[in-house]
């Protein structure tokens, strides 16, 4: 029998909600930390994280909290990354609890991640614990955010702790919540080992620690361990529970924790959120249900803005992939941009949490292409090819049927902004399902919308066009067939291939004549024209001129003084140096990075 | 045998215009006294009697603030410490303001023989814009004056791609400069210099575009040239026979000794140059210099200069060079930017007006 003194439950918010606000309270409380160790938002461990107040990966923490019936209870906290792009992880999150805490501001209500991730937590059968954050603010409504609750979720709210995560305000109510209202744990300590594995990082001195959740059995250190998805087994180093800022080395878990081990992994490869621990010389009967491989959705070409740090950018990508799983990357060549890595993602916040960390954390100055989705593409030999490079686009007169990628997006805004939102979905060739009041002001608008419309710029246009009141979310539909088309970018009359993007025919003119001003823009003016062309199969559609320079010369030298003229042009041709040269036109940098904001 | 320039740099301005960077201090007669005793004492330690020095040129600032007697001191210690020759081109650069039909003659009698005025234009309004506190009408007198002191050879400043320069006003004040008594001219397009006053976005707004500057540089190529006076560098027109002889130092790596501070010098197989410190020049016993290039005139460096003039470069001088060098040029001559003929390159006009990127694309 578990224990019945572990509450196992994550929190749900959506960003800015004040979820790591309250995970902070709640560590300070049960003083896990001391006080003077408190940086703000402690879970939040990775820089970009902090800034953007998101949780990109999932963390532990084990409390230990004395209740108001005398008792002492281990509450283990399981923080979920908040974003769609991580729905899965989010998901594995979820199947490590038994309750999930929901937060919602008082003033802004529920959001459309918050609404994901809690009809996420009520399939997976977890208590849901409504939780009126904000209170201390003017704009406060807790009373309509408690209806909005039960009306939208349909549970019970309006007894709801009220609280103030930045004041400190009514968190022991919540703690109190978290023993009444969520379940303890199930689970047989005596039946085989069978733990699920709901995150894993990399150690450079323990190989790949694995975040577990016991379902049943106990592990102990010296055990011998199966992955079941991968089959890899190892031997057990370590077993224990996650303390606010270290690992706690305990010899063993049994049914009901949550902890971690150790076993001297060397590959995350091995080692995949959804996979069931079992111990290898008394294995359970069948592994966890819900184990599935997390295929990326969005793909971009990454090469070093100086090709010699092809290597470094290797080496960086190799050491993000050891703490994420899910980041796929293969050697490419352009002939533009010389040697690369398509590299694939979950979706768009991740690629940018990865480039961002490789400009950042590697110091590497980076070139990305265009965002691509997958297209299926049935030849009409009837073969079935699967294209993440427009580069690799078959030849129209080969194709039998192209098909793009769908998704069903939910879009909750005030419901002033409706007007707006419909137009721009409407622009990304969206079919409209429904729309629903969620009270008087606020709206759930539902779409479906090709993946490669929203690839780009979508939530960036969104929350412009709503002054950032919309909140988005979307899950995978499936493929349908569709007119595309590959839209070449030529200049002076060369294919440039990293410019090379597939798109619906209806809109390739529209982009194709934003692309060649964009590039007009960008590209210096240089001793000849340079003409930019875009051109589906062989015909141009959209074109532009970059006028040769009139005017590049240094009228007078210093009283003599040739040696700065001779510097001047040293680091003109040193600035040329950070450009790519392709034929006779130099294009910098920041011109195949323009392409990529077209409505901005 | 080798010959050799002598640069006097004179850092005194009466008012300092705010499109310049040249190093210059407000004008103390003191001062000015103190500066010509450094500069003696500088041409004694420099004292080179090897080469024939056939060029002399008082640069500025404002040279012409210095007294006749003044730049007859400083000449005079030249013909003591080096082999001037009999036909030396012995420049000064002056200001209308400063000049006067005597003080004009009594130069002339020093051993000036060349006058370099700084005109800039025949358009008031222009002259206004630049801070001259000249009129137009004033430097014509100040070029006359000297024809009449007996100058045969004068110069002047021109300056291009001014706000509201027109093709018609450019044409009105090369007209009215080419019917005075003048030889050579330096047409410069106003560049905005870092650091000086000009060097803000409330002028740079106002200035022509690329395209116009363009346009009025080509007018006045052609124009001169239709006037007798033939491009011979990117900025430099004359007469036959009127080239500037010193400011061609420059373009083909001859030897030149600067003095006086901020001067550059290319001297005996080094470039150096003087601190852009007053005080400093007048109280050392001889000027402090700082080595900026220990070994000139290497191939970049002369074809950089060599493609400058007129004249251009002659590749059988440079073989290992030659092939590199003629694989890139057929795009060039189709653009129009270089002529070439017989195993010689120059710039084209056209070419001239972006001889940077030319230049950079073909040496470097």
């Amino acid at each position: 029998m578990a224990n019945q003194k572990i509450r196992n439950f994550c929190i749900i918010a959506h960003i800015d909600h004040g979820k790591s606000t309250l995970a902070d309270r709640i560590l300070e409380k049960t003083e896990t930390v001391a006080i003077r160790d408190m940086e703000d938002q402690l879970l939040d461990n990775m820089d970009i994280e902090r800034e953007r107040g998101i949780t990109i990966k999932a963390r532990a923490v084990r409390l230990k909290y004395t209740a108001q019936d005398g008792e002492d209870y281990i509450f283990n906290l399981i923080d979920t990354p908040g974003h769609v792009d991580f729905n899965y992880e989010v998901s594995r999150s979820l199947a490590a609890c038994e309750g999930a805490i929901l937060v919602v501001d008082a003033s802004q209500g529920i959001e459309a991640q918050t609404l994901a991730n809690t009809y996420l937590a009520i399939e997976h059968d977890l208590e849901v614990v409504p939780v009126v954050n904000k209170i201390d603010l003017p704009s406060a409504d807790p009373e309509r955010v408690c209806t909005e609750v039960e009306n939208v979720i349909g549970i019970p709210a309006m007894d709801a702790p009220k609280i103030s995560a930045k004041m400190g305000t009514n968190i022991e109510e919540v703690l109190e919540r978290i023993v009444t209202d969520i379940p303890a744990p199930q689970g047989d300590t005596e039946k085989p080992l069978k733990a699920l594995i709901f995150d894993s990082y990399y150690d450079s001195y323990k190989g790949v620690i694995i975040y577990v959740r016991i379902k049943e059995g106990r592990v102990k250190t010296g055990d011998n361990i199966r992955l079941m998805a991968t089959g890899a087994v190892f031997t057990v180093v370590e077993a224990g529970f996650m303390d606010a800022d270290k690992l706690v080395n305990n010899g063993s878990l049994e049914a009901g924790e949550v902890g971690y081990i150790a076993a001297s992994i060397k590959s995350i490869g091995d080692t995949q959120v959804g996979d069931t621990v079992t111990n290898n010389d008394n294995p359970c009967d069948e592994a966890l249900a819900g184990y599935r491989k997390v295929n990326p959705m969005v793909f971009s070409g990454i090469y070093p803005a100086d090709g010699a740090k092809y290597g470094d950018l290797r080496d960086a990508l190799e050491k993000l992939q050891l703490n994420d799983a899910s980041l796929s990357f293969e050697p490419e060549t352009s002939i533009a941009l010389g040697f690369g890595f398509r590299c694939g993602f979950l979706g768009l916040l991740h690629m940018e949490i990865i480039q961002e960390r490789l400009e950042r954390e590697y110091n590497l100055d980076l070139i990305t292409t265009a965002p691509s989705v997958i297209y299926k593409v049935t030849l009409t030999s009837g073969e079935v090819q699967y294209i993440d490079n427009p580069s690799n686009f078959p030849d129209p007169a080969l194709i039998q049927v192209a098909e793009e990628p769908m998704v069903k997006a939910d879009i909750l805004t005030p419901s002033e902004f409706v007007g707006n939102i419909m137009e721009l979905c409407q622009d990304r060739r969206g079919v409209f399902k429904d729309m629903q009041y969620l009270d008087d002001t606020r709206v759930n608008l539902h779409y479906e919308l090709p993946l490669n419309e929203i690839v780009y710029d979508f939530f960036d246009v969104l929350k412009s066009r709503t002054r950032g009141y919309a909140s988005f979310d979307y899950e995978m539909l499936g493929y349908v067939p569709s007119k595309l088309v590959k839209l070449d970018i030529l200049l002076n009359g060369d294919i440039v291939d990293a410019l090379s993007f597939i798109i619906h025919t209806d809109k390739a003119y529209g982009r194709a004549r934003k692309i060649a001003e964009k590039l007009k823009e960008n590209i210096p003016r240089q001793l000849f024209e340079v003409p930019i062309q875009a051109a589906i199969g062989g015909k141009v559609i959209a074109r532009e001129t970059v006028k040769a320079m009139r005017k590049d010369v240094l009228a007078k030298c210093y009283g003599g003084d040739i040696t700065r003229k001779k510097k001047l042009l040293e680091k003109q041709k040193e600035g040329k140096k950070r450009m790519r040269q392709l034929g006779t036109v130099e294009v910098p940098q920041e011109a195949f990075m323009s392409v990529l904001k077209l409505d901005s | 045998m080798n010959s050799l320039g002598i640069y006097i740099h004179i850092p005194f301005c009466g008012r300092k215009c705010a499109y310049c960077d040249f190093y210059s201090e407000s004008f103390r007669k003191d001062t000015v006294s103190e500066y010509v005793v450094a500069v003696v004492r500088n041409l004694r330690v420099y004292s080179d009697k090897s080469k024939i020095t056939d060029t002399v040129y008082f640069g500025g600032g404002t040279p012409s603030l210095l007294s006749p007697e003044q730049v007859g001191m400083i000449l005079d210690e030249i013909n003591r410490n080096f082999r001037l020759s009999a036909d030396a081109e012995i420049t000064l650069e002056a200001n209308p303001n400063t000049v006067d039909f005597r003080k004009l003659e009594n130069l002339r009698k020093a051993g000036v023989n060349r006058l370099s005025v700084g005109l800039q234009s025949m358009v008031d309004s222009e002259l206004k814009f630049l801070g001259r506190t000249h009129s137009a009408d004033r430097a014509e007198k100040a070029i006359t004056d000297a024809y009449g002191a007996g100058f045969e050879n004068i110069s002047c400043d021109v300056m291009i791609a001014l706000p509201e320069q027109s093709p018609d006003s450019l044409r009105y004040t090369l007209d009215r400069i080419t019917s005075l008594p003048i030889q050579h001219i330096s047409g410069y397009i106003l560049k905005t210099e870092s650091g000086t006053p000009f060097d803000c976005d409330k002028i740079k707004n106002i200035l022509p575009d690329d395209d116009t500057t363009a346009e009025l540089y080509l007018e006045m190529v052609k124009l001169l040239g239709d006037r007798g006076f033939a491009q011979y560098e990117v900025s430099n027109f004359a007469r036959r026979g009127f080239e500037s002889r010193h400011n061609c130092r420059y373009w083909k790596c001859l030897d030149y000794i600067g003095i006086g501070a901020s001067a550059h010098s290319c001297y005996n197989g080094r470039r150096f140059s003087v601190d852009r410190v007053l005080r400093d020049f007048i109280n050392r016993p001889v000027q402090k210099i700082t080595i900026t290039d220990p070994n000139p005139c290497t191939f970049e460096e002369y074809a950089m200069l060599r493609l400058r003039l007129a004249e251009g470069l002659d590749l059988d001088d440079f073989p290992e060079y030659r092939d590199g060098i003629l694989k890139k040029i057929p795009v060039l001559i189709k653009s129009g930017y270089i002529n070439y003929n017989g195993n010689h390159i120059s710039l084209t006009p056209e070419g001239f007006l972006v001889s940077n990127s030319v230049i950079e694309y073909l040496v470097f």
